[in-house]
């Protein structure tokens, strides 16, 4: 019976590494100037982490194996050293993959999320409401126009709670349900919820950010390449959550300016 | 160290008395394990419904459109019923089964037993917390029959979802207010339990029973216990605030300004972060009450089995406080993409990250136990070895989890899911097996099948690994959790692993009829069982199978030995009893 789960667990640990190893299922292409980072940081969590499962799982493996009860009259031993070595070395191997993980991974994240937004970022406000997102520019003055809940109406299309008639920072304002950006610009987003908790999450990003009813949060990041991917809602928000998405569609400069400018036409 | 004459009372008279408002330790562990199983049954076929559908969205399943006419009309699952099912599921898994099993269930019964008890310290109120937890159960369940639909919050019920009413669609309503009573009965019953073992453990130990020779399962139960004192206690007062947000117009957990169903709510100055925070301190704690029961089962079983002390019994008690008090110290790390000052992630990666280290101790612990051990492959012991398997492969996936630049790509994927259904689902399960095996001959004085038994290991350890495993392939590349159905483009192409997943579920699940079976059937026709069939040490093999009403017939044990005195040559064999009165330590 040792024999077997010997080899049921060598075989379920083998499989598995190799599938992991294998990149059948794996991250999708990035396209961030920052996701090599969480990418490399993924990696390198990847070997090492993986190196103590396949570790851990062969030495219970062996053990059991090689430890069944045979009726032989062996008497039972110790495992050799005692329990210091083995709690030492479990200190200082996992400490230091702790440390390390810690030192290099906070540096990654805090250039994600702590670092302040370049200041010439494109500033584009994002609405978050069941089962939409919805997208702001500022328009021709650079400038946004104020936002007013009690005025939001989905009939009107006023998804932002605009005051366009006494507002005239709001008169310029694009308001569309598709991310246009351009490549290789900082890019700086601004969360609102209408209503109850969203996420905003695109793979290919590498990004991913909550938005909370009543706080405005800052995401920034930079895409450095172009294509259309579907920006999808990571936070429990209702029977349509399943189908809560978007488009970021990532353009040349000029591709950009062209699309806002058809865009504002629009309005 | 105090004995056990502080407290008697009379056998019962009657059957309501006996079997039913019993102030019987045991009677009430039983009927925790009953509840628990009938609760497991329950949370399991909500998770095959949810497997059928997420594999063939459009398929009917048959019989469920009589079952629920609007959730599944025609038996197609609607998006709202479906995390109606995902609501309902985690909710009882985790309070019903993960908590109300090895804890309250295996706890109540074998904690007064082991420490040489003859009762828990205060029967009402043990009596009490078994009632609560069944009408907390019931009231959940009700959730199911409301008119305007059961929840669809999610087990974590985020605010302000759950808390703005039926304005926030189906499932907004009276179903999720009977979520938020059940949860702050079910605290009641927990806190009730909790102060009763703690109590318990350190008043009523018998003569000899110091707290270094106190059985593992009985140290991880203790410690449990105030983990649970401690987090029940953040999560009842939550979640009254959240039924007076539902019920009586106050705003702890909304904020002013939302419009939702186009009405400008009548709310302000609320927080939903406050509800992220108040439910994460108590709901990281919740996972370690979940496992560490676990711990302590497979800590007392794996010696019995390898018939050899534990390795190092004072570092797995000292690697089990320290889980318990960094538990308390990682809440955030389900929250680093909250919206929350990112500056504090690092703040909860860090213990998070630290926490690896006891369990990876703990883990060692086992594994080196085995080192040089006769193991003896009952089905008891097969479970304790699965569940080592299992706590490492779930344990290693938290290392990707802890870290935020990480968690900013894997949180709210399928690799989360994968992850805790590893490391507080299928082990807690593991121990709750390991323990109904190796215990069921001293509960119900019979032998369950040893046949059944192991095909039932076979099939459940390799289908675990089926379901679950492809559910971290899945979260790598980006299949969001909680949906529905696949719609969008990028996760279409997952439908296949899905499939595969859901049928191995299927199949796994079918395999815990064998042990209803073996469970049902050992109750009313398994063989007798002998007092001490594992030839074990502690102090529930000293007395009858099963024990007499007040444990020991009258006469407290006295302990002399520590938990685990195997492998050395006694009167008894290879083992002294902890009761034995034979001098010296055999290992």
């Amino acid at each position: 019976m040792g024999k077997l789960f010997a080899v049921v667990v060598v075989l379920i640990t083998l499989v598995s590494a190799a599938i992991f190893a294998s990149h059948i299922w794996w991250l999708p292409v990035d396209i961030s100037a920052h996701g090599h980072a969480i990418d490399r940081q993924l990696t390198e969590t990847m070997a090492t982490s993986g190196a103590l499962f396949v570790l851990s799982q062969l030495a219970l493996a062996v053990f059991a194996w090689r430890y069944g009860d045979r009726k032989d009259g062996r008497k039972v031993t110790a495992f050799p050293g005692g329990v210091t070595p083995m709690v030492v070395l479990a200190v200082v191997l996992v400490g230091a993959e702790i440390l390390a993980l810690t030192f290099v991974g906070s540096k990654v994240w805090a250039g994600i999320y702590q670092a302040p937004p370049d200041p010439n970022s494109l500033q584009i406000d994002v609405q978050a409401e069941q089962f939409a997102f919805y997208f702001r520019y500022p328009g021709a003055d650079g400038r946004f126009g104020s936002v007013h809940p009690e005025r939001i109406d989905e009939a009107s299309g006023n998804f932002f709670g605009l005051d366009p008639a006494n507002d005239t920072t709001a008169r310029d304002d694009i308001v569309v349900p598709t991310l246009g950006i351009p490549v290789n610009r900082p890019v700086l987003l601004t969360l609102r919820a209408k209503d109850v908790n969203h996420a905003f999450y695109v793979p290919e990003l590498r990004i991913q950010q909550d938005f909370v009813p009543g706080l405005v949060i800052p995401l920034h990041f930079t895409a450095t390449d172009t294509g259309k991917h579907e920006i999808v809602c990571t936070q429990l928000c209702g029977l349509g959550h399943y189908n809560m998405r978007a488009y970021v569609e990532v353009m040349s400069q000029p591709q950009f300016d062209q699309w806002l400018k058809e865009r504002a036409a629009e309005q | 160290m105090t004995q056990t004459t502080a407290h008697h009372h009379a056998p019962p008279q009657g059957f309501l008395r006996t079997h039913v408002f019993s102030l019987d330790h045991k009677v009430i562990g039983k009927q925790y394990l009953d509840l628990a199983l009938v609760a497991v049954c329950t949370g399991m076929v909500l998770s095959w419904l949810m497997r059928f559908h997420l594999a063939w969205p459009e398929t009917p399943i048959p019989g469920l459109g009589r079952v629920s006419p609007t959730g599944a009309a025609g038996g197609v699952i609607t998006p709202e019923y479906y995390l109606a099912l995902m609501t309902m599921h985690g909710t009882i898994m985790v309070f019903f089964v993960l908590t109300t099993a090895p804890f309250a269930g295996f706890g109540n019964y074998f904690l007064p037993i082991q420490v040489g008890a003859e009762d828990m310290a205060f029967p009402r109120i043990n009596m009490t917390s078994f009632w609560v937890t069944l009408v907390a159960f019931l009231v959940l369940v009700a959730a199911f029959f409301v008119g305007d639909g059961p929840p669809l919050s999610g087990w974590t019920a985020y605010a302000p979802l759950s808390a703005v009413g039926k304005d926030a669609g189906p499932g907004q309503g009276v179903g999720q207010t009977l979520w938020a009573v059940s949860i702050t009965l079910f605290c009641v019953a927990q806190l009730l339990g909790a102060l009763n073992f703690i109590t318990t453990t350190l008043d009523l130990r018998t003569k000899g029973m110091s707290l270094a020779r106190m059985p593992y399962s009985t140290w991880a139960w203790f410690i449990t216990s105030v983990i649970g004192l401690i987090a029940f206690a953040v999560l009842m007062p939550a979640c009254i605030l959240l039924i007076l947000d539902r019920v009586a117009g106050t705003s702890f957990f909304i904020p002013s300004g939302l419009v939702i169903s186009d009405r400008l709510q009548p709310h302000s100055g609320g927080s939903p972060l406050l509800w992220q925070h108040l439910f994460w301190f108590f709901g990281h704690p919740e996972v370690y009450i979940a496992i560490l029961p676990g711990f302590g089962i497979v800590s007392h079983i794996l010696p019995v089995f390898a018939r050899k002390p534990l390795l190092g019994p004072r570092v797995l008690i000292a690697s089990l406080v320290a889980i318990a008090f960094l538990s308390y110290t990682v809440w955030g790390h389900h929250m680093f993409l909250s919206g929350m000052n990112p500056f504090s992630a690092t703040l909860f990666s860090v213990p998070t990250l630290i926490i690896t280290i006891p369990a990876t101790i703990v883990t060692l612990l086992w594994i080196g136990t085995i080192y040089g051990a006769r193991l003896r492959f009952t089905t008891p012991a097969l479970f304790c070895l699965g569940f080592v398997s299992v706590f490492v492969s779930g344990g290693i996936s938290g290392f990707f989890l802890a870290q935020p630049s990480i968690d900013t790509y894997l949180h709210g994927t399928y690799f989360v899911v994968g992850h805790f259904h590893f490391v507080m689902g299928v082990a807690a399960m593991f121990g709750i097996f390991a323990g109904t095996y190796f215990w069921a001959p001293k509960m119900f004085g019979r032998l369950m099948s040893e046949t059944l038994g192991k095909w039932h290991f076979w099939l459940t350890f390799i289908g675990v690994y089926c379901v679950f495993m492809p559910m971290h392939y899945l979260g790598l590349a980006g299949n969001v959790r909680r949906y529905s159905a696949f719609t969008d483009d990028y996760l279409k192409p997952m439908i296949p692993l899905h499939r595969f997943i859901t049928i191995a579920a299927l199949f796994t699940g079918a395999a815990q009829l064998i042990f209803l079976f073996n469970l049902v059937w050992t109750r009313l026709r398994g063989p007798k069982a002998p007092d001490n069939p594992w030839e074990a040490t502690t102090l529930e093999w000293s007395t009858t199978s099963p024990p007499p009403f007040d444990n020991f017939g009258g006469r407290p044990p006295v302990v002399h030995h520590g938990p685990d005195e195997y492998g050395g040559n006694s009167a008894a064999g290879d083992y002294v009893m902890q009761a034995s009165s034979e001098s010296g330590r055999v290992a």
